[in-house]
């Protein structure tokens, strides 16, 4: 048996998943914790112990690719001009990437923002604002203030391409590292991220993983190629599109819950499907991914605090839960104890609500809303974000939901509310788990063998 | 080239005066910037920004003008595009009133060109190559 080997180095833990290509089937999974503050590898091959353990039969590994959001993952900074647009556009880049974007400025930044920003720790900077042809003043101004403060980071410039011969004087004599490509917004509202994209995976793959010492995985085992979270996309994407002549799942959204963060993954148009829905604002990306860094189990369970109040918060109980949590104690409880496992029944539907309510809120902030207009020709509305209300499937990964044994009852969640009737909720899609773990795995082994990917995915996805 | 954002204002959704407009001045060497109809003050102001706009052309013709364009030249200062020339052309008021009266109370309102109904689109052309060029 020569199996394909996927590996993702997780902040948590290191997971390896085998796949036999020729008879199309996952021979195993395993992992172990992640070991970055030592040697990476020792996390990896302890995994890969428990893995020959399980299956004696490997004789020897066909190939390897791996994604990481090890170390604090993809960390990046997005400057633009006007929040709205591309400010937003650069978020959108970063976070297709798999990025989580930890600071962000609008128009032109003051010293103390430079200086807030040199402080972060940040991975890569992406500078963008205005349109092609459009305001060039703003983003000299800050390839200035990046200059000022000298920042050791790579710059990625994808702004208006205008302003890139007096950016690149300004670059030139310095010890800054920056790279020029597409304007992520070249015209008012249409988004271009996918150059931008491109050129933060390749600084990931060259230099991050490096410096967050994962790079002795890299040398035993071939290049990083990815951040795990845009691996997860790129599985939702085959998936939902399909390859050749196997059919995907069409649009469909899949939701993360992890110990910090909710990620929500969309993939689908969401235009308007009514004749007096216009639609607002930047263009959204076909696949889209958005990160709540204030809704997780654990490490951002305290922010649920400010963000539920008691009264809803015990909307989020079952009808047959009689016990009477102590909502603040609980949460604070989790959040100091990162690695708490619920051991009591009540702990385990405390820990239900909580994942309801990161589904929750995470797809009212993802999923596009509308606005009534009254004009003399009758009631118009305005389309903000995606129409998701014709998704047909969700799927959900990410600890809490595929251990949970009410993992469906969570994620119906997503649907249509009375209490939201302007947001663009799905109605009744089918759910789906990720139980065996898979769907980084699956978006890795896409880049090579993307028919096999799809056709384990819509096995094991259940 | 010179570029300018046009669009209809408020909850009005007249869309051909709209296409005429941008047909004329994209014809006339323009880079034309068209946010289209249902468009909010903000929309404008924010398009402006990104784009490096040197005119904004609201349009109106559901009456409701005077009121869609209200607080709009301080909104622009506000937001530092005081510099940009503002024009506002249709049937911008309620009923039948006074032209000059109206031309008043929008220049009153920071407006610099204002067209009433029935202008022809080759006037505004003319003054925006006075005002900002071609």
């Amino acid at each position: 048996m020569k199996p394909y080997l996927l590996v993702d180095f997780g902040s948590t833990y290191t997971k390896l998943t085998a796949v036999d290509l020729e008879n199309e089937y996952i021979i195993g999974t395993a992992k172990a914790p992640t070991t970055v503050e030592t040697n990476v590898l020792e996390g990896y091959d302890r995994a890969f112990k428990h893995l020959m353990d399980d299956h004696p039969g490997i004789s020897e590994i066909a190939g390897v690719s791996a994604c990481s959001s090890a170390a604090g993952g993809l960390k990046m900074a997005a400057i633009g001009l006007v929040e709205e647009l591309t400010v937003e556009a650069a978020k959108r880049a970063c976070l297709g990437a798999g990025a989580i974007v930890d600071a962000v400025y609008t128009h032109h930044m003051t010293k103390r923002e430079a200086k807030a920003l040199n402080d972060k720790e940040i991975d890569i900077i992406l500078l963008a604002g205005g349109t092609d042809g459009g305001n060039k003043e703003c983003i000299i101004h800050n390839a200035k203030k990046l200059k000022e403060i000298n920042v050791k980071v790579p710059i990625i410039v994808a702004g208006n391409k205008d302003a890139y011969d007096e950016i690149e004087e300004i670059f030139e004599d310095s010890t800054l590292e920056y790279y020029f490509v597409a304007n992520v917004m070249p015209k008012l509202k249409k988004l271009d991220v996918k150059e931008a994209k491109e050129q933060i995976r390749r600084i990931f793959i060259d230099q991050i993983i490096d410096a967050k010492g994962i790079s002795k995985a890299a040398e035993k085992i071939g290049d990083i190629i990815m951040p795990t979270p845009e691996a997860v996309l790129k599985a939702a994407e085959l998936l939902s599109n399909g390859y050749e002549d196997e059919e995907g799942y069409g649009e469909l959204i899949v939701i993360d819950i992890g110990g910090a963060t909710t990620d929500v993954h969309t993939i689908g148009e969401g235009f308007p499907k009514r004749t007096e829905v216009i639609l607002k604002g930047l263009e959204e990306p076909f696949a889209k991914r958005t990160v709540e860094g204030d809704l997780g189990m654990r490490y951002s369970a305290r922010a649920l605090l400010s963000l539920v109040s008691n009264y809803e918060f015990k909307k989020y109980f079952e009808v047959d839960d009689s016990c009477d949590h102590n909502i603040e104690e609980s949460l604070n409880r989790r959040s100091r104890q990162v690695d708490f496992l619920p051991e009591t029944k009540d702990e385990e539907e405390f820990d239900k609500a909580i994942a309801k309510i990161c589904c929750d809120v995470s797809v009212s902030r993802h999923v596009g809303h509308v606005e009534v207009v009254h004009t003399p020709l009758g009631d118009m509305y305005y389309q903000t974000g995606k129409d998701l209300t014709g998704i047909q499937y969700v799927i959900g990964t990410g600890g809490v939901l595929i251990n949970h044994k009410e993992a469906k009852r969570i994620l119906n969640q997503v649907n249509k509310k009375s209490n939201k009737a302007l947001e663009l909720r799905p109605t009744n899609p089918s759910i789906l788990i990720d139980r065996s773990y898979i769907l980084a795995a699956m978006g890795l082994l896409s880049q090579k063998y993307p028919k096999i990917a799809l056709k384990l995915m819509k096995q094991y996805l259940m | 080239m010179k570029t300018v954002v046009i669009g209809v204002i408020g909850a009005d959704v007249h869309a051909v005066g709209n296409k005429i407009i941008d047909y004329v001045l994209s014809n006339n060497g323009y880079n034309v910037v068209n946010i289209g109809v249902l468009s909010t003050q903000e929309d404008f102001i924010d398009a402006a920004i990104e784009t490096d706009a040197e005119a904004i052309l609201v349009s109106s013709l559901y009456g409701h003008g005077e009121m869609d364009c209200k607080f709009m030249k301080e909104k622009c200062e506000e937001a530092g595009i005081g510099h940009v020339k503002l024009y506002v052309g249709g049937n911008i008021v309620v009923g039948k009133q006074d032209f000059n009266e109206v031309q008043q109370t929008f220049f009153n309102m920071g407006f610099d060109r204002v067209y009433g109904p029935g202008q022809k689109i080759e006037d505004a052309l003319e003054d925006l190559r006075e005002d900002i060029g071609s």
